[in-house]
């Protein structure tokens, strides 16, 4: 015979002393309701009118809600151009001319103010196609090297971007995203006379205290073979280049717009706003599109009417979900916790099959 | 081999024997983390995890921090390395408690007072009463003359009875001082396991005695972890010491059993890892494409015309990093843990205490609670098991005479007790029978009165019933036996027991009267083992009967007979005997061959009824278990009409007609085969009809058509809901397990005594009743019961609540971790194809380990439906039996369920969020923030019973994700700086959130209340 005990045994029985059945006894176990598995429980049950109400509410609620959004997101004004393609149309080859440095690249748009847009009035670039969450893009920074003067040197995840050619001293601010910075400029005016364009306080206060250094200064950049984008002031510390702290926080979609500025007067409807665009920047190698998009602001953000569809739809989704359940209960009712329900007092013989 | 143990001879052995100290650890100090961090990674999904965190090493192709996955992976282990370490440290500190205790050895011949860890093999050993032996012993003296002690073995084989240890004949009458000067060999066999034998010699050295070899049995012997009992002191010779005792040697870590669950889980584990090769060799492929067409175009990420020569893998590994979480790393922790709760729930069970012992159901078996939701055959022994093993004496038939026929209790019959006090010679041999022929040892309590210790219940029914009938069992000094009979005393002197096997069935005793020096052999045993060798001549027809008509009550019966022996005839016997009993190999053989010699020609006495009474309960539970779809198989040791009347005063089986009992017997192959071929065609026939059919098969018939038609009994054992098998032995009843398991269904064996433990082992779940036959079978059991009742509870509400419980939370893990992994997948899509984690790696972390896992913790402790409704209907329980809630189709719906619900978070979020709000880290938050809310209402809406603990896990949890985000946005280093305060302010963040929640869970419940009610799954 053999017996199957574990180490336990011996010890078990050293500390009781021979007494293993009194050992035993002062295990039992001490009441209480969570283990006995009794805590006190309400017991939602899905039951039609349950389901029919809350679906009800639902859609009750959420479409108001969807008009509401939907209204706000009308009041909006918002004019969108595109100039991409209209500045270049002289051209044939569009990648030529915007790496040539000699061409001048300015360009003329007009713009019709379709209705009063109150002040402020802001000024959003728009890019199509331009992959700033690619992970080769989006990793290539050095956040301690733009918030801290002696963390110069922290360059190593910058690359291919890190250091100046040929004598390896660190760019600052190093890496693909701040290489990249958008370059063109627009210029605003109304009947000839100018309108000026707020370009303080585009940042988030946050980045600018925060994350950019006071006492950074742009180092080194744009100063290689290649040339990305815009050029930076030495002078000027980073946390006040609002326009590479607003391009830093990258985009998560292709489709982005990034805010350039604030117009701080009222444009009046039908006015023709005239752009001078200094189209630098190179969207045409890979199919990219350029937009410039004025466009006032609600509580519910600018001017997108998806949460405001989106609620209708979901709102009548619920409704139709209530009323064919509503139906479904009317024509085919089916009691609950009726015994007779159960598969084995159906069948005769007992058990299943 | 053998071992040779030179007594008292402090040099020889030191050297060749391992010292007494005992180690139970299964590690050192030094060998812990290299021991316990290979053990971990043996298994296959703690590789897969390292694989993962190695490649995030490398910082090309990491999405994330290495952290989000170093962290998981060395919290997990730290956890379960320290729950190692804990044990560890515990046995340790056993170890240290039992090495260090002290005892009286004799060194150099003097007395001295050691550790226990000191002693070696060979050394003389001094215990005092109510002493631990701390090594195994061979007896040399004890207190008592005759050289008798007594031990408690229930540390050892959970018997609770004293045994009687006696000192080997060589060392009689050895003097107190001598034993300090005693010197000798042992010849013993190397260490073993089986604590029923030890077969050895004994040899002492002049001036003791001659070089006469003196054989020693396990009688001669006391074991590590006894306790000497009744005796003042006794010494032995220490033959195995340390871990080479028999206790030491049946250490051993049990095979982990593997649930149906755990399988399926394990199933489902490859299935997502295949898919996620596919999605990861897919994308990197497309990645691959994309850069070299697209992103060759685009100036502003600069690809290098040449890459290294790697530059293939880069994306397709970056995609196997950003997929790596579709396995939930916690799975494993997440479901160790709950399991512990679940084995805690069983433990703590109030309506499972055994109210006459107080004693608790116990899971020894932590990990396996979802099979007993899963049971299909159960496989139950009769005798403790259906039955109380409360002996009582009911009837006897004596030459020819039944008493108690008519009142049911023979002890009341008149008849008898006119017959007792008129003497009559018949009854007086019976009743003589009756009290000696046992082990039973009397104990003298302080109130006077006669207490008897006995290893068998029947031997204890016995003694008790004699002793009422006026022939009462004093007192056994050594080997003199007192019996006081109607007011005068006789003296018997036992010459030989001829112990009980379960081959022999029957057990003898010779003695000798030592009024008239008569020597008689008087047995006891089973009818067939009895019977045939009663003396030629004598008429055994009305035992047969009586035996009959007994078991078609339900009753156990034993044969009691006797036979006068000569002289000459004992002395020449005796030394076959002796020179049997000092064999070492075959001796159990040799000496069941040597005592069929004596034992024939008996005069059969008559017959004793035992009436062992069902438990509370038992029919009903049979009743309800059965309704839950659970076929019964009753494995017995006892006879077939016995087996039979017990099945059907339980609901085993049903009367004619409604139910159908077929036989298999037969003697030859041919019979058998015969026998099997019938019950097997009208088991075809009558399948179809509602009549409750079963099989009654008998041991011997058993052992034919398990060896020689295993095909046509294996279709049988599946065609049959019921089966009852009569006089089978042990290693048969492991044997039926087998079978059944090798048909692919979950067993269950239930059991109490040492007789069951091979099955009980064997089984894949094994139920020990901690009855009276001692503890054997709880302690090798996965869970111990007080009672047979307690079966249906531990079934129907544990192991069904179990298997819910773990089929939601596993699939629920996968879920979640598919749902963030299908929007970093669709993400991608619009990231360039090139590998971007949309979330940072603290929120991943935190997603996988802490938000998502303390809801679904707690979401174990619900409950679908009623206790009661569940013991109402246990017809319910078919639906964990046929795996309805974990298998590949419902693991379907979950997984369209991630689809579905990361398409909503990932579209509404990016059409939300577009244009001038596409913040990186805004947008990611938002994504997260909709995960959580659609988690938080994916396991209400999964939850059925919701206890404050519940409301507190599911909404606290949302509320201590705002709190953790919030506090980290106002640390201006993370990355995350200021984001959830911008976003919290946004009226169109919380409009998202509440869209993300209807548009997800809408359809979800929309379908669940249609399926509910209109679509109801038929059992």
């Amino acid at each position: 015979m053999e017996i199957s005990t574990n180490g336990a045994t011996t010890s078990s029985a050293a500390v009781g002393g021979g007494g293993g059945l009194e050992a035993k006894k002062s295990k039992k176990p001490k009441y209480s309701r969570f283990t006995q598995q009794e805590l006190p429980a309400c017991k939602p049950i899905v039951t039609p009118g349950l389901v029919i109400t809350t679906f009800t509410i639902i859609g009750i609620i959420f479409i108001p809600m969807g008009l509401v959004s939907l209204s706000a997101s009308e009041h909006v004004v918002e004019i969108v151009d595109r100039y991409d393609e209209v500045c270049t149309s002289n051209f044939h080859n569009k990648v030529a001319y915007i790496q040539s440095v000699s061409t001048n690249k300015s360009c003329t748009r007009t713009l019709i103010v379709p209705k009063l847009m109150k002040s402020p009035v802001f000024i959003y670039y728009q890019l199509d196609s331009f992959y700033q969450n690619h992970r080769r893009y989006v990793k290539s920074r050095s956040d301690k090297q733009l918030r801290n003067k002696a963390a110069e040197n922290e360059t190593t995840t910058c690359d291919p971007v890190a250091r100046s050619q040929p004598d390896r001293a660190p760019i600052v601010p190093c890496g693909l995203i701040a290489w990249t910075l958008f370059n063109d400029t627009y210029g605003f005016s109304v009947k000839d006379k100018k309108i000026e364009v707020n370009k303080k306080n585009i940042a988030w206060d946050s980045d600018k205290g925060h994350k950019f250094g006071s006492n950074v200064y742009p180092k080194n950049f744009q100063t290689g073979g290649l040339i990305g984008g815009a050029k930076l002031d030495p002078s000027i510390p980073l946390s006040e280049q609002e326009d590479l702290i607003v391009w830093m926080r990258t985009a998560a979609l292709p489709n982005f717009r990034k805010l350039y500025g604030r117009i701080e007067e009222d444009l009046q409807p039908n006015e023709e706003i005239t752009v001078v665009i200094q189209n630098n920047y190179n969207t045409y190698s890979f199919g990219g599109r350029k937009e410039l998009v004025l466009s006032t602001t609600s509580w519910i953000g600018g001017k997108n009417d998806f949460l405001g569809i989106a609620y209708i739809t979901v709102g009548g989704l619920c409704l139709f979900f209530a009323v064919t359940f509503i139906l479904l209960y009317v024509i085919k009712p089916r009691p609950l916790g009726d015994p007779s329900y159960l598969s084995w007092n159906k069948s005769p013989s007992g058990h299943p099959n | 081999m053998k071992r040779y143990v030179y007594i008292n001879d402090d040099e020889s052995s030191k050297e060749l024997y391992c010292d007494n100290r005992i180690s139970n650890r299964k590690y050192t100090l030094w060998n812990f983390l290299p021991k316990n961090l290979w053990e971990q990674f043996s298994r296959f999904m703690n590789q897969y995890f390292l694989l993962i965190a190695c490649l995030q090493l490398w910082s090309l192709i990491t999405p994330v921090n290495p952290a989000s996955t170093w962290g998981p992976l060395i919290f997990i282990f730290a956890v379960s390395a320290s729950k190692e370490a804990w044990d560890d440290y515990n046995r340790y500190l056993s170890d240290k408690k039992a090495n260090e205790k002290e005892v009286w050895v004799v060194r150099q011949g003097i007395k001295k007072h050691i550790q226990a860890q000191d002693i070696h093999v060979g050394n003389i050993v001094w215990l005092r009463e109510n002493d631990e032996v701390p090594c195994d012993l061979v007896l040399i003296g004890t207190s008592d003359p005759q050289g008798l002690c007594y031990v408690e073995t229930a540390a050892l084989d959970g018997e609770t009875d004293l045994k009687t240890r006696i000192i080997p004949s060589a060392c009689m009458g050895i003097d107190f001082e001598l034993l300090h000067k005693i010197k000798g060999v042992i010849e013993c066999p190397n260490p073993d396991k089986d604590i029923r034998r030890f077969d050895a010699n004994l040899r002492l050295f002049p001036p003791f005695i001659d070089n006469d070899v003196c054989p020693l049995t396990i009688k001669n012997t006391i074991l590590q972890s006894c306790y000497l009992r009744n005796t003042e002191w006794a010494c032995g010779v220490a033959v195995y010491t340390g871990n080479e005792t028999k206790l030491g040697m049946s250490r051993g870590i049990p095979e982990p059993k593997l649930t149906a669950m755990d399988a399926m889980i394990d199933k489902l584990t490859g299935a997502i890892f295949v898919f996620q090769i596919v999605v990861v060799m897919v994308l990197g492929i497309a990645g691959n494409v994309w850069k070299d067409t697209e992103a060759r175009k685009q100036w502003y990420v600069l690809y290098p015309d040449e890459g290294p020569w790697y530059e293939v893998l880069v994306i397709p590994l970056r995609f196997e990093l950003l997929c790596s979480i579709m396995i939930p790393i916690s799975i494993k922790v997440s479901l160790d843990l709950v399991k512990s709760l679940y084995a805690k729930f069983i433990d703590w069970d109030f309506e499972m205490i055994d109210q006459e012992t107080g004693i608790p159901s116990h899971a020894t078996n932590t990990a396996i609670s979802e099979d007993l939701g899963q049971v299909e055959y159960i496989l139950t022994d009769k005798t403790g098991t259906l039955t109380e093993n409360r002996m009582i004496f009911r009837r006897c038939c004596i030459s020819g005479i039944f008493y108690g026929n008519e009142t049911g209790d023979a002890l009341k019959d008149v008849e008898l007790l006119d017959a007792v006090s008129g003497g009559s010679p018949d009854v007086v041999r019976f009743l003589t029978v009756m009290a000696v022929c046992n082990t039973v040892i009397p104990v003298k309590s302080k109130t006077g009165a006669i207490l008897y210790k006995a290893q068998s219940q029947d031997e204890d029914a016995l003694v008790n019933a004699a002793a009422r009938l006026h022939m009462v069992f004093v007192n056994k000094n050594a080997n003199i036996l007192e019996i006081r009979f109607n007011g005068s005393v006789i003296h018997y002197e036992v010459l030989e027991t001829l112990e009980f096997t379960s081959d022999r069935k029957r057990m003898s005793v010779v003695v000798k009267n030592c009024q008239n020096g008569k020597i008689i052999l008087l047995s006891k045993g089973a009818d067939e083992a009895i019977l045939p060798h009663a003396y030629a001549g004598q008429q055994t027809r009305t035992f047969i009967e009586a035996v009959d008509q007994y078991a078609q009550l339900g009753l156990r019966t034993l044969c009691l007979a006797w036979c006068e022996l000569k002289e000459d005839e004992y002395q020449e016997w005796s030394l076959m005997f002796k020179e049997a009993s000092s064999t070492l190999v075959d001796r159990e053989w040799r000496i069941a061959e040597v005592c069929q010699r004596l034992e024939h020609d008996l005069e059969v006495l008559g017959v004793t009824a035992i009436e062992d009474r069902l438990q509370d309960g038992v029919p009903e539970t049979i009743e309800t278990l059965r309704k839950a779809g659970i076929n019964f198989w009753m494995l017995t040791g006892d006879k077939q009409n016995t087996a039979i009347q017990i099945a059907l005063s339980c609901n085993f089986i049903s009367p004619e007609p409604k139910g159908q009992l077929l036989l298999i017997d037969g003697k030859t192959e041919d019979e058998v085969f015969r026998s099997l071929e019938r019950v097997l065609l009208t088991m075809r026939i009558t399948s179809s009809e509602p009549k409750d059919v079963a099989f009654v098969v008998d041991g011997w018939a058993l052992e034919i058509a398990l060896k020689h038609y295993r095909k046509p009994f294996t279709e049988l054992a599946i065609l049959s809901r019921t089966a009852i098998c009569c006089r089978v032995t042990p290693s048969q009843k492991a044997q039926l397990v087998e079978l059944l398991k090798s048909c692919d269904y979950r067993t269950l064996a239930i059991g109490d005594g040492g007789n069951d433990v091979r099955m009980i082992q064997q089984a894949d779940i094994g139920v020990g009743i901690s009855g009276r036959e001692g503890l054997q079978a709880a302690r090798a059991a996965d869970y111990s019961i007080g009672k047979f009742r307690f079966l249906k509870r531990l079934i129907l509400v544990h192991g069904r609540y179990s298997y819910n419980r773990t089929a939601f939370l596993s699939q629920y893990s996968f879920y979640k971790s598919l749902v963030i992994c299908f929007i970093q997948i669709f993400f991608s899509f619009i990231s360039g194809v090139s590998g971007t984690s949309l979330f940072n790696s603290v929120s991943l972390m935190a997603y996988n380990v802490f938000y998502t896992s303390v809801p679904v913790l707690v979401s174990v402790l619900d409950k679908d439906l009623s206790e009661g409704t569940v013991m109402q209907h246990p017809q319910i329980l078919f639906y964990c039996q046929a795996g309805r809630l974990l298998n590949p189709s419902t693991f379907a719906g979950w997984f369209g369920r991630s689809l579905f619900h990361a398409i909503v978070v990932f579209l509404i979020t990016i059409h939300a969020y577009a244009y001038e709000k596409s913040e990186m880290e805004e947008l990611s938050m938002v994504a997260l923030s909709g995960c959580i809310w659609l988690q938080a209402f994916v396991v209400a809406l999964e939850t059925n019973c919701f206890t404050i603990i519940q409301h507190l896990a599911i909404w606290g949890n949302l509320v201590a994700f705002y709190v953790i985000n919030l506090i980290f946005s106002a640390i201006p280093s993370s990355g995350m700086y200021t984001i959830m305060f911008r976003l919290c302010r946004q009226p169109s963040y919380w409009i998202t959130m509440f869209l993300i929640v209807a548009a997800g869970m809408g359809p979800v419940l929309a379908l669940k209340y249609f399926r509910y009610t209109y679509r109801p799954i038929t059992i």
